[in-house]
């Protein structure tokens, strides 16, 4: 039995919006489903260690930060962060501190796709109202709940049948300041047989304590292929908070890539549905975190019909006294015959203090099926480190190469060239430190 | 080839090492000089792959007696690392594995940090692949290999030229060679064993560690070692070689026995 008990921090989170939140006059699709998600979050507790799904990863500490959305004035990007925009990537939307920034944005000149702000998603509520909150699950998500209650602007791209995209779309979020919350929101319809590029990167030009908390829905339909790439690179005091969820229809194909590097506590929730015949994702994840950071992923790939293909590789690198978290659910229901699925995670602890809890689950209720699941935990190989060092190399040079090269199996996976070899010098340059 | 002027490289006295507690080496005493080239044969176990992994420096042997000078220096005081730098190479019995790391890279690496310490030019990497495209010649090997990750899915020949490849680019004064015969076929092994002799010369020492005499049939050894029970207990020519190879490992004793009855 489940007691509610008045959550202050989501009174606090909820009242620092109210004043925005303005009377509705006309009741659209999106204001009506922002109440019934308001009302979701008034009925729900931020989870504790004593939840299941939360039993690794503490946060408590974000009572402390009921931050307010950021105000509406645009921050210049300075050149620094030029190292961001990818040279691939022609269409680019930049949000600052949660705010869509369009002096920043690129669209595509190509109108082949629609690429929108959710505010500008308004005029065409059909499309909200069709997708919009139907996959991502604000009723027992508190923090759904609370993207989809406050959520301001967002990303909506819309792919017709049949047409492949060239380009990446990046989604570029940019924390600019500490003590904000921001709440994006990513829609993706990829229509029959089309295919896009998708990538979401979270970055951040200071070193405070900000919240991010995203809601990301994909929509495959048969035949689509969506190739989504995630980069959390956020402040080492942040807090981010991630749901992203995938329907995948016959025979499309979902690929993702989740990288975890910032932050000080990151959770990510990955679902992804393989809803009809022939439907396959691959789903793979790199945590590298060092300090006392905790980055928490926790996957769900929900095998709903016959003749699925699955493969999942999760790898976390920890150094200092961080601590991974990998929970890996893989169901396969009773008239999913002829699934194919395979997951592994694979842990590397750089030090005595490190810690990891791994936790791959199959749950299968169909006879015929393949499937395969391992988790290790180690640490560098000792015989490796020796022939190296026999080479000349120092220790120290050893170590990071062979740490770089278990992080890179992973990194080798991101198909957009130019953002592959940021990701390879950025682990380079986090593996020299350490 | 045996010169009497020759500079000494290395000099062993009375060597002990451990592994996990266990004594393995139990007073080896060797001294090899500029341009000799040495076998050390022996029966599994007889402590001849230790002695090998305690001169490059493997963490897991300790030496708890003895001493191991290489050109005069304390070996013993000195990381792997610091041993691969003033010279030494170890070309491993079994190469290892290691998924990730492009070999040119790999290779790269190593020989620009060897020739750093060394004082001496290092390579940019288009410079670096013309140079090593060059050494791979000499090992008959495919330029594909530079692509691909260090030693992964490597037949056990590709491995052992991959050794020996390194060893061309880091160019040590004494090469420690742990059954590098072994896993060859005949092919294999006439071409790797002719890049070993192309990089033998007058300022550098070989030590050829192997079970078999084989091997020998294409380097010639100037001094053949007989290893047992972590000691060296016979040293003679190249003849040696090829009596084990005729009568076995036993024959040492029934010829020491045979020896001993003489009046």
């Amino acid at each position: 039995m489940n007691m509610i008990i008045k959550d202050d921090y989501l009174d606090k989170l909820i009242a620092s919006w109210k004043k925005e939140i303005s009377p509705v006059h006309s009741v659209s699709y999106l204001d009506q489903l922002k109440a019934d998600a308001l009302n979701c979050v008034e009925s729900l507790r931020l989870p504790t260690i004593r939840d299941e799904e939360w039993r690794f990863t503490d946060i408590s500490s974000l009572r402390a930060t009921p931050f307010p959305r950021a105000s509406a004035a645009t921050l210049p990007v300075s050149d620094n962060q030029a190292d961001t925009f990818l040279d691939e990537a022609v269409c680019k939307l930049v949000f600052i501190d949660g705010r869509y920034v369009p002096g920043l944005s690129v669209q595509t000149a190509d109108n082949s796709i629609t690429v929108s702000s959710l505010s500008g998603l308004t005029g065409t509520s059909s499309v909200a109202e069709q997708y919009l909150g139907r996959l991502a699950d604000f009723q027992e998500n508190v923090f759904v709940a609370l993207n989809t209650a406050l959520m301001h602007e967002g990303v909506c791209v819309i792919v017709p049948a049949d047409v492949a995209v060239k380009v990446p779309v990046h989604i570029l979020y940019i924390s600019s300041r500490k003590e904000v919350t921001v709440y994006p929101r990513c829609l993706v319809v990829a229509e029959s047989g089309a295919s896009v590029t998708v990538i979401e990167e979270y970055v951040a030009l200071h070193e405070g304590v900000s919240l991010t908390n995203s809601v990301t829905e994909m929509y495959l339909k048969d035949s689509a292929r969506v190739n989504h790439i995630r980069v959390q690179r956020e402040s080492p005091q942040a807090f981010h908070i991630a749901n992203s969820s995938a329907l995948v229809a016959k025979s499309a194909q979902y690929d993702s890539i989740s990288l975890a590097l910032g932050a000080h506590i990151s959770r990510f929730d990955q679902k992804i549905t393989l809803a009809g015949e022939n439907a396959g994702c691959e789903v793979d994840g790199l945590a590298l975190i060092a300090g006392r950071q905790l980055a928490d992923t926790h996957t769900f790939i929900d095998h709903a019909n016959p003749h699925c293909r699955s493969r999942q590789l999760h790898k976390c690198i920890m150094d200092d006294s961080a601590h991974g978290v990998f929970s890996g659910k893989i169901m396969v229901r009773p008239h999913a015959q002829l699934t194919d699925a395979r997951q592994l995670n694979r842990n590397l602890l750089l030090s005595d203090r490190a810690r990891v809890d791994t936790k791959p689950q199959l749950e299968i209720f169909a006879d015929d099926v393949k499937c395969a699941h391992g988790a290790t935990v180690g640490q560098l190989d000792r015989e490796s480190l020796f022939y190296l060092q026999s080479r000349g190399l120092t220790e120290t040079v050893a170590r990071n190469l062979l740490t770089y090269a278990f992080g890179g199996e992973v990194i080798s996976r991101v198909t957009v060239p130019s953002l592959r070899q940021h990701l390879e010098q950025y682990i380079l340059a986090r593996t020299r430190i350490s | 080839m045996i010169n009497i002027n020759s500079k000494i490289l290395l000099e062993v006295h009375d060597l002990h090492a451990t592994v996990g507690g266990i004594e393995i080496l139990k007073g080896v005493n060797l001294t090899v000089k500029s341009g000799e080239i040495h076998a050390i044969m022996g029966l599994n176990g007889s402590g001849k792959s230790t002695f090998s992994k305690v001169l490059a420096g493997h963490p897991d042997y300790e030496i708890t007696r003895g001493t191991l000078l290489f050109d005069g220096q304390d070996l013993s005081a000195l990381a792997p690392e610091e041993r691969a730098q003033a010279g030494i190479f170890l070309a491993f019995q079994y190469p290892v594995e290691i998924p990730g790391v492009a070999n040119d890279h790999f290779l790269r690496l190593a020989y620009n940090t060897v020739q750093g310490k060394r004082g001496k030019e290092e390579l940019d990497p288009l410079e670096f692949d013309d140079f090593v495209r060059e050494k791979m010649k000499l090992l008959k090997m495919n330029p594909d290999f530079l692509d691909r990750s260090v030693n992964e899915g490597f037949s056990g020949g590709e491995k052992k030229r991959n050794e020996i490849l390194q060893m061309a680019l880091l160019e040590p004064r004494l090469a420690l060679l742990d059954e590098t015969d072994s896993g060859l076929d005949i092919d294999a092994l006439r071409i790797v064993a002719n890049g070993i002799n192309q990089l033998s010369g007058k300022d550098n020492a070989m030590i050829l560690v192997t079970h078999y005499q084989r091997l020998l049939d294409y380097i010639v050894p100037d001094f053949v070692h007989v290893m047992e029970a972590g000691r060296i207990i016979r040293t003679s020519g190249k003849e040696l070689a090829q009596a084990l190879e005729t009568h076995g490992y036993d024959w040492i004793h029934a010829n020491d026995q045979v020896a001993g009855a003489q009046p």
